[in-house]
């Protein structure tokens, strides 16, 4: 149950990041998981709830985006995008490679932050 | 209200990572080499650890361990049967080690110095999955397999084999028995990380050992 490091890992960066704009509420966090990152999508929404829940990041929603496996084929030069992670070869040649170009990510991509409208000082005297 | 998308693009374990970083730095410096074993419970990494460190310690060679467990200073307590320094760490119910444990059972770890280790093994909490995630600052990441685990183990957990640098299947003196089908496990392990070293073992007999020792060596030497 390694999600529960991982959610927590989650909710401090983006409780820091969030820090930067007060008054902003959370609304989204988008992640970039490989295909070969070893998380499993449910267990962490689940441990995302229990680790914001009571705190300001309640309700923000996990956007998970999964990303395939890229190897790169020393063979033929090309890049292929794998359909699992059963097989490392190269989609054109058919040569296994261990030259690994995507799938092990584990990153925070964005946040989408709501804002209070602000009133310039001011602006409001002018209209 | 407005929405305003800000861009982080940062790793989930960039914490992690730069601590792991950090250490890998202070390893280098030290000349040691250090290595990061990963299995299911029950595979035979301790028993493997054990004759490893009791046949370094007969060859001259100074080597050291630290072992993961959620609880009990079992392994520890059989580990350091060999004469080499061992410590344990208990992870209590967190199912893998991460670079700040590390760290804290190197700082204080009496009458240990990293510069006069020529190896330092890690054992990692008996777990296929939640390693994977975590660098502890290892040179080598070790994956072994024993052959009553079934020979699709590395097609069920590409993550951890894909990311290992050497391979090790432990248990061979019971491989008849368990009707281990040498050349799919081979060939399993390959399909997931083709070119990687494999090692072929038994804690119990001794059989293969030879074969790790001489890539220990050669691994250590200062490059
Ligand atoms: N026959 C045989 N049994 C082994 C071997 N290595 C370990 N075992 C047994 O496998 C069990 C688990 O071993 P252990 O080293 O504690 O595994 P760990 O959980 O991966 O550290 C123990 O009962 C060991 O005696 C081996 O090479 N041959
Ligand atoms: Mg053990
Ligand atoms: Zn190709």
């Amino acid at each position: 149950m390694h999600e529960l490091s991982i959610a927590a890992s989650i909710v401090e960066s983006v409780a820091e990041a969030a820090g930067k704009y007060p008054g902003a509420r959370v609304k989204v966090v988008r992640l970039r998981l490989g295909a070969l990152a070893a998380v499993v999508e449910d267990s962490l929404q689940f441990c995302w709830e229990l680790s914001t829940a009571g705190t300001p990041l309640a309700g923000a929603a996990l956007a998970i985006r999964t990303l395939r496996v890229i190897v790169h084929c020393d063979g033929c030069g090309m890049e292929t995008e794998l359909d699992g992670v059963q097989s490392f070869r190269c989609l054109k040649c058919g040569e296994l490679t261990a030259d690994l170009r995507q799938g092990r990510e584990l990153e925070i991509e964005s946040i989408e932050l709501e804002e209070p409208d602000k009133i310039e000082e001011g602006v409001e005297g002018q209209i | 209200m407005t929405t305003r998308i800000v861009e982080l693009r940062r790793g989930i374990l960039k914490k992690n990572d730069e601590l792991a970083a950090g250490l890998r730095t202070r390893f280098t410096s030290a000349g040691v080499l250090v290595l990061n074993l990963v299995s299911s419970p029950g595979t035979g990494k301790t028993a493997f650890l054990e004759r490893t460190l009791r046949e370094l310690q007969a060859r001259g060679a100074r080597a050291a361990a630290l072992v993961g467990d959620l609880e009990t200073d079992n392994d520890a307590r059989r580990l350091g049967a060999s004469g080499a320094p061992v410590r344990q760490i208990n992870t209590h119910g967190i199912c893998h080690l991460d670079a700040e444990m590390i760290a804290k059972h190197l700082d204080g770890w009496a009458g240990v110095s990293l510069a006069d280790l020529h190896y330092l093994f890690i054992e990692n909490v008996g777990n296929l999955v939640c390693p994977s995630s975590y660098d502890l600052g290892e040179r080598i990441r070790v994956a072994l397999l024993s052959v009553t685990e079934g020979e699709d183990k590395p097609l069920k957990y590409p993550g951890l084999f894909n990311s290992a640098d050497a391979a090790v299947i432990t248990k061979i003196d019971i491989a008849g028995p368990c009707g281990f089908d040498r050349e799919l496990a081979l060939r399993n392990i390959n399909e997931i990380r083709p070119g990687i070293r494999v090692f072929e073992t038994s804690a119990k007999t001794g059989a293969g050992m030879e074969d790790w020792f001489a890539y220990l060596a050669a691994q250590a030497k200062p490059s």
